[in-house]
């Protein structure tokens, strides 16, 4: 059922592609800018979806991968807004983490309105867990002891205080209808392995991250996650993690991969590239990149994106207000 | 896994086209900046960092170019000490004492022979100690908290001075320097940016490369372009560069104990490889100069710091690779390197990334090999190179500097930060300020204040939760015995080392 979904719109797609006007844009020299070191989420958005670009036809030469670091990516996006703003050939790795730190006013000037939203390519859905001897058994038995004695649970994450991991604990504590989540006691790491091993060695008693940091620990029955902030269960070997929703908590956490564009790009071109990154989610070559880096599915384009970033930007500017972050 | 399996599949990763002509270009590379009398190891990787980030390698191949880099760089150190009596880096200083006196005699072919070989006991064994050792030490990931990891920082910083520093209130300085600029950037603990000036470019912090390649190799040209050009002496014959038997025979107790205690002096943290080859000599000196005849051109005065130093070499990258924490200046550049790959050195690095573990160790082996073959028949070639003059080394050191750092961020703030940290430099060699504690501040810092915030977060502010564990006040003795060891033992150890180097003449 499932597979003749896929090829159905797979084949929808292309048509869709066959369509449109063809000669009204062509991509050359393309470049798509990772505002990050080779290595982490953004270097891997473009390199991937680059090479399924290139793969599936879509561009004639290999599309050019450019490491920009610095400011959380705040250095590319002042550097697209200011100097690259009309250019067609340009695509920027985004996620989650772009959007929060919009929100937060973290890169300097800049607004999430300066630049066009593209398209996802899948996501990463947050989840929270303990550990395997933990007496908390279910999302219930975490948010009741967040409610009635803060101070004793610590939970972990692999972000900074107001980053995406603590937003995420945020999310479900509000929705859970805890008043006060200032007072849930959040420590940084720098990243989600460091956070893991220190819920392992029982320096904190939960963890807040994405799924994909914790599979290798479920399987090896070290964690257990008390709930996955998706719409709806997860396939294949994780679908016997319950979501908050089905536990009464409506939070959905969501770290989305995917593309933005200069602001000043031409309204054909921007066409042209929703659409080429919807191919290219719509693949079975992407089909087989998702499944070996755990990505999931989640798919937006064009307006939705925007629509949806818009969304999230609002929610997330809210939160950091409630816990002092921003003024 | 089973550390002989886990090896195995090191060597299938490093035993690769590409991963071999890379060890066998280090190797190259490392001899030669080992040999050249004023670049020590660790300018010499701090250099060749940006190489192997504008070669656009992946973790493990970037690893393990810049390793043989580094055991390359302690093979080199001795060519110039044997030929020129100047030491090629400081754990090569030993090795002049009985060295030169053997050229002198016309014995300089053999004595780069056996201290090639030396190297290769030295260097061998240290790799097989890392493969045995650091898997142990691994195991103990789980109990490091945020209070133990404060502790182990603090341990870092109190025996970092160490025998090295001449001035340990300089050292200080120098890492209270360090901590300072590690502040600035966002603070995980509350998410707010320090000392950023409104910059978007050091919202994340200083990058350590930017740092380490400024306070290294750009104040290097800077140095050399004060200085102005100093010719070396001419290296002489070398005779035919072979060790009869009977005279390794002789030496193989000296480069058996040389490599323990090297090995040893290596795995502490902030001891290194100077120290190494020192108390490799000195032992030595004790347990077999019976004739008097060390220091006037004894082949185990040779044969017993090589094999020290670069045991100690192998030994630093224990602590590096199990703990996070540099044994030495080098493998503090190292140590950077691997962060900005995305590879986190700690106790968990061999669970989380056996392939680059295994890889690098597999890679060692094969580098020491490749060293050993440089270093025997091609001796000649590397004798030859000292005699570039540094006229053309330079503006190539301050090219490769500038063409890697831009093209690891592309971005040409990074370039001006990176003068900036290259006139730093300058001045702080001028002052005789050390350079290592500062890259170690700046690397260590941030760590170091977020496992001290995180402890007195979790603990709602109680200090004594920092001495709270057995493992911590484990780590605390080791640190006050580390800081104060030194500071007493110090002079008297450089007393000996001074008296040794005066007897030569």
């Amino acid at each position: 059922m499932f597979r003749i979904t896929r090829r159905v719109l797979l084949a929808g797609a292309v048509a869709g592609v066959l369509t449109l006007p063809a000669a009204a844009f062509e991509p050359s020299g393309v470049e798509c800018i990772a505002p990050a070191n080779p290595g982490g989420g953004w270097d891997f958005t473009c390199r991937q979806v680059g090479r399924a670009l290139f793969e599936l036809g879509i561009v004639k030469e290999p599309v050019r991968v450019t490491n920009m670091a610095g400011g959380g990516g705040g250095v590319a996006f002042a550097y697209v807004v200011t100097k690259r703003g009309n250019d067609d050939q340009l695509l920027v790795a985004a996620s989650t983490a772009t959007v929060t730190r919009l929100a937060q006013g973290a890169y300097v000037g800049m607004k999430a309105d300066m630049v066009r939203w593209v398209g996802t390519v899948g996501a990463d859905y947050g989840v929270i867990a303990v550990a395997a001897d933990s007496p908390m058994k279910t999302l219930g038995d975490l948010m009741e002891a967040l409610r009635t004695r803060p101070g004793e649970v610590a939970i972990a994450g692999g972000s900074a205080f107001g980053g995406w991991d603590h937003l995420k604990v945020l999310i479900a504590a509000k929705a859970a209808g805890i008043e006060d989540v200032r007072a849930i006691k959040y420590v940084a790491y720098k990243g989600g392995g460091e956070a893991v091993t220190a819920l392992l060695g029982g320096h904190v008693q939960a963890f807040s991250g994405d799924i994909s940091e914790v599979v290798g620990f479920i399987e090896a029955g070290q964690v257990r996650v008390l709930a996955v902030l998706a719409p709806e269960r997860l396939p294949g070997r994780l679908a016997d993690i319950p979501t908050a929703r089905e536990q009464g908590v409506d939070a959905i956490g969501a770290n989305w991969r995917g593309f933005y564009a200069p602001g000043g790009m031409s309204d054909e071109a921007y066409a042209f590239w929703v659409d080429a990154v919807r191919r290219v989610y719509g693949s079975d070559l992407w089909k087989k990149v998702m499944a070996q880096s755990g990505l999931m599915p989640f798919a937006l384009y064009g307006g939705e994106l925007e629509d949806f970033v818009r969304r999230q930007s609002a929610d997330i500017a809210a939160l950091s207000q409630e816990i002092g972050l921003v003024k | 896994m089973d550390v002989l399996t886990a090896l195995l599949e090191g060597f299938a990763t490093a035993l690769t086209p590409t991963h071999l002509a890379l060890a066998v270009l280090g190797c190259v590379l490392g001899t030669l900046v080992g040999a050249l009398p004023g670049l020590g190891p660790s300018n010499g990787v701090a250099i060749l960092v940006p190489l192997a980030f504008s070669l656009g390698l992946p973790a493990t191949s970037a690893l393990i170019l810049l390793t043989s880099v580094y055991y390359g760089a302690m093979y080199g150190g001795r060519i110039s000490s044997i030929l020129l009596n100047i030491p090629g880096d400081e754990p090569a200083l030993m090795t002049t004492l009985d060295g030169h006196p053997m050229a002198k005699a016309g014995r300089a072919g053999e004595a780069l022979a056996l201290s090639g070989i030396a190297s290769f006991v030295g260097g061998v064994c240290a790799t097989l100690g890392l493969v045995l050792l650091a898997p142990l030490l691994a195991r103990f990931a789980l109990l490091f908290g945020p209070a133990e990891y404060f502790a182990l920082y603090v341990l870092a910083f109190a025996t970092l001075g160490g025998l090295a520093a001449r001035n340990p209130v300089k050292a200080l300085f120098a890492a209270a320097l360090g901590l300072g600029l590690a502040l600035v950037g966002y603070d995980t603990t509350t998410g707010i940016p320090r000392f950023t000036f409104g910059l978007v470019e050091l919202y994340e912090g200083i990058d350590f490369l930017v740092a380490i390649v400024g306070l290294f190799a750009v104040s290097e040209v800077f140095v050399f372009v004060e200085r102005g050009l100093r010719e070396l002496p001419h290296p002489g014959r070398l005779g035919r560069v072979t060790v009869p038997l009977a005279t390794l025979r002789r030496c193989a107790g000296s480069m058996l104990r040389g490599t323990g205690i090297g090995f040893v002096a290596g795995v502490l943290p902030g001891a290194g490889a100077s120290l190494g080859s020192f108390l490799a000599y000195t032992t030595e000196k004790r347990v077999s100069d019976r004739e008097g005849t060390f220091g006037r051109g004894d082949p185990r005065g040779v044969a017993a710091p090589e094999a020290g130093n670069n045991a100690a070499a192998g030994g630093a990258l224990v602590p590096m690779l199990t703990l996070g924490v540099p044994g030495s200046g080098t493998t503090a550049v190292l140590l950077a390197v691997l962060m900005a790959l995305d590879v986190t050195p700690g106790p968990l690095l061999f669970e989380r990334q056996p392939d680059v573990v295994w890889g690098l160790v597999a890679a060692l082996f094969f580098a020491n090999l490749v060293l050993l073959a440089l270093n025997l028949p091609l001796v000649g070639l590397f004798v030859r190179l000292l005699r570039v003059p540094p006229r053309h080394l330079m503006p190539l050191v301050a090219m490769v500097s500038f063409v890697g750092i831009h093209s690891i961020s592309n971005n040409p703030f990074d370039l001006q930060l990176v003068i900036a940290f290259g006139v730093l430099g300058w001045v702080l060699r001028r002052l005789d300020v050390p350079l290592v504690p500062v890259i170690l501040g700046i690397l260590l810092g941030n760590e170091m204040e977020d496992n001290l915030r995180r402890a007195l977060l979790i603990a709602d502010g109680d200090w004594t939760v920092l001495w709270g564990s057995p493992l911590a006040v484990g780590l605390w003795t080791v640190a006050v015995l580390g800081f104060f060891g030194p500071v007493l033992a110090g002079p008297w150890l450089r007393r000996r080392r001074a008296r040794l180097l005066a007897a030569r003449d």
